[in-house]
């Protein structure tokens, strides 16, 4: 389907030479047959079009879970110098910080099996998931200032969860640097019932069992081991970042025309870093980054909860710490060495994961000897992953790796192909106790409609990217 | 010919509007938008709510309108199912949508839709009649 040229560096890696409009090359992380998947739709030209920004540096970067989105890819990285560079609200998302958290427990699967059923259910009473769905948990204006700035520490004052979480939340639970002036009536209206609510699409709640351990000296240092049960939530920003998205998204179509930047795709609306509308955006992407570090930290104090009234014991002594809370739609300052200097960059990742290795600074101290914990979402019939961050992200992908399995099949294609009901019977013979608000949700969200997680985590472990920790299936999903 | 179709996206799903008039073409986007995210023959237009936006050209037109009413419908809990445009420029439009609250009892809500995007954009006029095309966040 895309004209543009594809060559092979090597058996992992693929590049888009320059041509046109592009400042720098295009380079995908993929194996022969996630680069096929990738060439048949427009997502290698939608990495093409991203390298045409301006002060990009290095290349515009697709991970093995590429696939086409509108304006970025779907799996994009892009990092941009601070004095020549561009910031895109399209760059990061509409679900602004949407991302993953893995609680750990002591409990083990072989001697808690019948409860999970009982667990699964309660989660899903609990845990406010689906279209349209409100929450009960509402916070007046002044307190959603407090959650736009300080977000997860803020929320954990208020009673929702343990002080020691934030040790373990990318950035100590809250962005620097939201400004809640910035936050408009329509995004807090947007917001305001959905505090500790999951949403729809492919955000989940699942009870999981660590099925598999590769690195047992790291898997400890997370406090994970073979057998054990876990629960990891995927969510975001919820209405309150699909409205900062969407203003920014026209107020910089608008800044672009003026800065005299041609745009490849009208979603692509940018402007420059050290610039009012750049500086603005930040600090109200940021808002919606810590309303979304909120987000998941309530959900974690539901599902402690959820523990605490199955097995009838205080949260503490199930052991339902935090291993780690990490965002997949992201904009960040950080440092990185591009052609042997040592520069600031903003790096956006759409669809893509921070990958710190052992020894960085922003590696919680718990886990600086090993790495950053990375969590890998994947579909709800397969596998979720347990990785550490890797050295070769520093070198290659501005310490970033893949974020889930990426969609291969559309969502009516997955509707035509799949009944819900005979997926969720599927998934129930398999041991995955299935709580959805409809079968047509989760015909879409069905694990053919998904490319091989085990492939795509493989590629991301054998480029360097990250490694392998341990394998998550799935025993209970609670969906939208 | 229908008023609306939806476009196949890997991860997203748009609609294609037709209309002989380009007001009519927003209406059926509108109408279309709806249909993606509840059964629009269950739903009464029982409240009326006006709109008015502006923008910098007809497309841009087009993502305004759709905005302000999944605005409506993230922020208040509103389906709607009727809509018209009084009044329309290259650049500005004045119209009203009716609709209801959503009634978890009658309607069987089907996918959000998380915003409008500017990919793939496009409204254009073609011999049979105008066209709206728009890619939508699910």
């Amino acid at each position: 389907m895309s004209d543009l040229e594809l060559v092979q560096i090597n058996p992992l890696l693929w590049e888009i030479p320059r041509t046109g409009d592009m400042r720098v090359p295009g380079r995908i992380f993929a194996d022969r047959a996630l680069i096929g998947q990738a060439s048949e739709e427009h997502a290698l030209q939608q990495v093409a079009n991203v390298a045409c920004l301006p002060g990009i540096v290095m290349a515009s970067l697709a991970m093995p879970d590429i696939h086409w989105g509108y304006g970025f890819a779907i799996g994009g990285v892009a990092a941009f110098r601070l004095e020549d560079g561009v910031i895109s609200p399209g760059g990061v998302g509409y679900d602004i910080a949407c991302g993953v958290r893995l609680l750990r427990s002591n409990l083990i699967f072989e001697e808690v099996k019948e409860s999970v059923p009982g667990l699964v259910h309660e989660l899903s009473r609990m845990i406010p998931a689906g279209v349209g769905r409100r929450g009960q948990i509402r916070f007046g204006q002044k307190e959603m200032d407090a959650v736009f700035t300080r977000g997860a520490p803020w929320v954990i004052e208020q009673g929702y969860g343990w002080p020691e979480d934030v040790d373990v939340i990318e950035d100590g639970g809250f962005l620097p640097g939201g400004d809640p002036s910035l936050v408009s009536h329509r995004a807090r209206e947007r917001g305001f019932a959905q505090p500790g609510t999951l949403g729809a699409g492919n955000h989940f709640a699942e009870v999981q069992l660590v099925e598999e351990v590769f690195d047992p000296q790291v898997a400890a240092a997370y406090g994970v081991f073979k057998g054990q049960l876990c629960v990891m939530l995927h969510s975001g920003s919820r209405g309150l970042g699909h409205q900062v998205c969407t203003e920014y998204v026209k107020l910089m179509g608008a800044a672009a025309v003026r800065a005299g930047i041609s745009l490849p795709d009208r979603q692509l609306a940018c402007a420059p870093i050290d610039s009012p509308e750049g500086r603005e955006y930040y600090a109200a992407m940021a808002c919606a980054v810590n309303f979304a570090r909120m987000n998941r930290q309530v959900m974690t104090h539901l599902i402690r909860q959820s523990f605490e009234y199955i097995f009838k014991l205080p949260a503490e002594r199930l052991g339902l710490a935090t291993v780690y809370d990490v965002s997949h739609n992201v904009a960040k300052f950080e440092e990185h060495e591009v052609g042997g200097e040592t520069i600031r960059v903003c790096v956006h990742r759409k669809g893509a994961t921070r990958s710190f290795p052992a020894g960085h600074e922003d590696v919680p101290a718990h886990y600086r000897d090993v790495g950053q914990p990375v969590i890998i979402p994947g579909d709800m019939g397969t596998a979720s992953y347990l990785l550490k961050g890797a050295e070769g992200a520093m070198r290659e992908s501005f310490g970033s790796t893949c974020h889930g399995a990426g969609r291969v099949m559309g969502r009516r294609a997955a509707r035509r192909a799949i009944q819900g009901h005979e997926l969720k019977k599927r998934l129930e013979a398999q041991g995955i106790t299935v709580r959805a608000g409809s079968n047509r949700e989760l015909a879409e969200e069905a694990p053919e409609a998904y490319k091989d997680i085990d492939q795509v985590v493989s590629v991301c472990h054998r480029a360097g990217l990250s490694s392998k920790v341990a394998r998550l299936r799935p025993l209970g999903v609670v969906k939208g | 010919m229908s008023k609306y179709e939806t476009i196949e996206h890997t991860a997203d799903t748009g609609v294609r509007a037709f209309g002989g008039t380009v007001e009519e073409a927003f209406c059926n986007a509108a109408a279309g938008m709806f249909s993606i995210i509840s059964d629009p023959a269950k739903v009464q237009g029982k409240e009326r709510f006006e709109i008015s936006v502006e923008a910098e050209d007809r497309e841009t037109l087009l993502v305004e309108w759709l905005n302000e009413l999944l605005y409506l419908y993230d922020s208040r809990g509103m389906l709607m199912s009727r809509f018209e445009i009084d009044y329309m420029s290259e650049t500005s439009l004045r119209g009203a949508a009716w609709g209801e609250p959503i009634d978890p009892a009658r309607h069987d809500l089907r996918t959000d839709i998380k915003a409008v995007t500017y990919h793939m954009l496009k409204v254009e006029r073609r011999p049979e009649g105008w066209v709206a095309e728009v890619i939508f966040d699910v």
